[in-house]
């Protein structure tokens, strides 16, 4: 095998401006963005991190079933959201909280999924939701979705119009680990076989809970999907400007109908893979330390520091995200619990007697203790 | 009124061709429905019909087929999946329990998958393993499904088109033994709603109840003891969930007695269910045990001894004689 190319990268560990070798066919995105959009990744990612260490606080604390921090992985995320276009589909893992900010969800939608009061959390039909799909806990599984939703994209004739404003892609995110699965697999023999417009983001965190990526796979996971007939690309996920104009370039293909693509975008679960985990177990100080050194919003730090971003912005951000952490603990305490409703209510959209017969055992079971239902 | 005599096959392809006319989002997908008609032909003619856009043949891969069903329906389409055969659904089962199944629930009523997931099943075709089982069960334990199996042509033209209809998910049971034999097919109206059971014979002395190509042999059965002066009341299941009670309670109510026939193994079966439930709810109207008649509880055989592994008309008239004889 000839040496791979490094992959895309255009800020150094140091935020210094530096395109790598081979980045030039993204470098039109990163010169058409503004101070202002520069400054709105660096807002994404800090808030979500004051957000993320909210939630893992508020698990600790018992106010959560379970927390899946995302700290380490907020570039690779904001950069690839951020290149999504409004009728563009987001098909998420169970990690990409800041995805679903910045596609419009309330967050609290994700609290109440990892407090335990609903399974699902938002409605994807609601246009202001931005396409950002249901959270799936069944690694892989969302692939096929994807592909599912982007052969139905085709066959509306919605890619490759050249209309900007209806052309329409399908990111989906998945981890490492997940590749080992075979619905990702499947998902890109049916990418290729109906040439759908689908990106493939893979976050490889390094980690699949205890077990590293060297056992997932013996290739680099950005050569596997060559294999399927699906263009790919390497990408520094610490590195925000280059997480975006990668993936604004693969969606911009999938839109104009190119078919698929597939990103990997190389990063770095800082925390656990959820609360319940010990990373201490199995993560050793070095490789910590390692990328550590490379935290995502450290590094876009320096970068806008350098451009002459001002003291009074970041103290502005810095406010904004304890200022939304505290608006999330608050109504995170406030969250009713579920009711009889919740537990039969949409097991079908059409009646169904079992569960109506149910329903009304238990109402009058829970009656007949006089108290509240 | 217009009644065809249709072959169980053919009545299905006409009900597929009926939905896909009267609504453009349906679309077929599943191993070799295209091209050449599927294995057991039921698509046969479809994809010239209607194009490579409404009939996909799709890549070797079931979990492929449902995962990308359940995108398609998240964009507004109604697929209807075909499995080549019952035993090779499992590689499919994740997609179906954990997310088709469950979407709508997690949606709080946002989403609704209209999936149909068309499987042959059951045994009497002298096929080698993974051709001949009868997984219902574990679909019928699956909440958010609905399954249902048609018995004879009239109910396989409508019960198609009722379950590509339905806004949930159904796994559709298709007996294949019973492809092949004609019956009419009622092409103005349909005879009963889709998750309804059907009294297929009436009978004063014992009541049978069962689904798909059983129905045929408790037909048969209750012949031949007619003909011995007893009188059966045989019930087609038609729905295996929901299951429409009404009218098997009702039976049961005037006979006092129930024997449960199924081709599927019977630990922790539909029969298993059924039996549990009209003991709970007509407990004072039985004379005589619930018994189920149903295939050992082994892996379905070579076919060289299928004939001692399945239930057939003797094992029924047995079951009869010990619920009389009670």
């Amino acid at each position: 095998m000839t040496t791979p190319p490094p992959a895309v990268q255009f800020l150094a560990t140091d935020g210094s401006f530096a395109p790598s070798a081979g980045s030039d066919e993204y470098l039109p995105y990163i010169e058409a963005l503004t101070d202002e959009q520069h400054e709105q990744f660096y807002r994404d990612m800090a808030v979500i991190r004051r957000f993320d260490t909210e939630c893992t606080n508020l698990q600790r604390q018992g106010q959560m079933a379970l927390w899946p921090p995302s700290h380490g992985q907020e570039a690779a995320q904001v950069g690839s959201a951020r290149a999504t276009k409004r009728q563009d589909h987001i098909f998420p893992s169970y990690r990409e909280h800041v995805v679903g900010k910045i596609r419009g969800i309330d967050l609290m939608g994700i609290v109440e999924l990892m407090r335990g009061t609903t399974l699902g959390g938002w409605d994807v039909n609601d246009p202001k939701n931005g396409n950002f799909h249901g959270y799936t806990l069944v690694l892989g599984t969302q692939t096929l979705h994807a592909t599912g939703y982007g052969m139905g994209i085709n066959f509306d004739g919605a890619v490759g119009t050249g209309n900007p404003d209806t052309d329409t892609a399908v990111i989906v995110y998945f981890g490492d680990g997940s590749t080992s699965e075979g619905d990702v697999n499947e998902a890109m023999v049916f990418a290729a076989s109906y040439q759908t417009p689908t990106v493939f983001f893979l976050q490889n965190n390094q980690w699949a809970i205890s077990v590293p990526v060297a056992t997932q796979s013996r290739v680099p996971l950005y050569l596997r999907p060559r294999g399927f007939g699906i263009p790919s690309v390497q990408v520094d996920g610490n590195d925000v400007l280059a997480s975006y104009a990668v993936s604004a370039k693969h969606l911009d293909d999938a839109r104009n109908g190119l078919g698929p693509s597939y990103i990997e975008a190389q990063t770095y679960r800082i925390g656990a893979h959820t609360t319940s985990d010990d990373p201490t177990r199995y993560q050793n100080d070095e490789q910590l330390a390692y990328w550590v050194a490379r935290d995502p919003i450290l590094r876009f730090e320096a970068f806008l520091k350098n451009k002459g971003a001002s003291e009074a912005f970041f103290a502005d951000v810095e406010q904004e995200a304890a200022d939304f952490a505290a608006d999330i603990r608050k109504r995170t305490l406030e969250l009713p619990n579920p009711t009889i409703d919740n537990l039969f209510d949409h097991v079908y959209s059409e009646p169904h007697p079992l569960i109506t017969e149910q329903k009304a055992w238990l109402a009058n079971y829970e009656a007949s203790f006089g108290g509240d239902k | 009124m217009a009644v065809e005599e249709l072959p169980l096959a053919k009545a299905i392809n006409a009900g597929l061709r009926k939905a896909m006319t009267d609504n453009d989002k349906v679309l077929l997908m599943g191993e070799d429905i295209g091209t050449l008609g599927g294995v057991f032909r039921v698509t046969e003619g479809i994809k010239a019909e209607f194009g490579d856009k409404r009939v996909l043949d799709t890549p070797l891969a079931e979990s492929g087929i449902v995962g990308t069903a359940i995108g398609l329906a998240l964009r507004g389409y109604r697929p209807v999946c075909e499995i080549q055969f019952d035993g090779f659904v499992y590689p499919a089962f994740n997609q179906i329990t954990t997310q088709l199944a469950k979407l709508t629930n997690r949606g709080r009523g946002t989403l609704t998958m209209p999936v149909v997931i068309r499987i042959p099943y059951g045994a009497h075709i002298g096929a080698i393993e993974h051709h001949m089982e009868s997984p219902e069960a574990y679909f019928a334990h699956t909440a958010g499904l609905r399954v249902v199996s048609p018995s004879t042509p009239n109910d396989a033209y409508w019960m198609i088109q009722e379950s590509i209809e339905s806004n949930d998910p159904v796994i559709f049971f298709e007996p294949k033994s019973r492809y092949w034999p004609k019956g009419p097919v009622d092409l103005d109206a349909s005879a009963s709603p889709l998750h309804a059971s059907r009294v297929a014979r009436t009978g004063t002395d014992a009541t049978l109840v069962g689904h798909g190509a059983m129905v045929t042999m408790m037909l048969q059965a209750a012949e031949l003891a007619a003909s011995e002066g007893v009188s059966l009341e045989v019930i087609d299941l038609r729905s295996i969930s929901p299951i429409d009670y009404a009218p098997i309670l009702e039976s049961v109510t005037k006979t006092g007695r129930l024997v449960v026939c199924q081709e599927a193994a019977g630990f922790v079966s539909v029969g298993s269910e059924i039996a549990a439930t009209v003991a709970e709810k007509a407990f004072y109207s039985l004379q005589a045990p619930v018994i189920r008649v149903s295939s050992f509880d082994v892996p379905v055989p070579a076919p060289r001894i299928e004939q001692l592994f399945l239930p057939d008309v003797d094992r029924i008239l047995e079951a009869v004689d010990r619920s009389l004889a009670y």
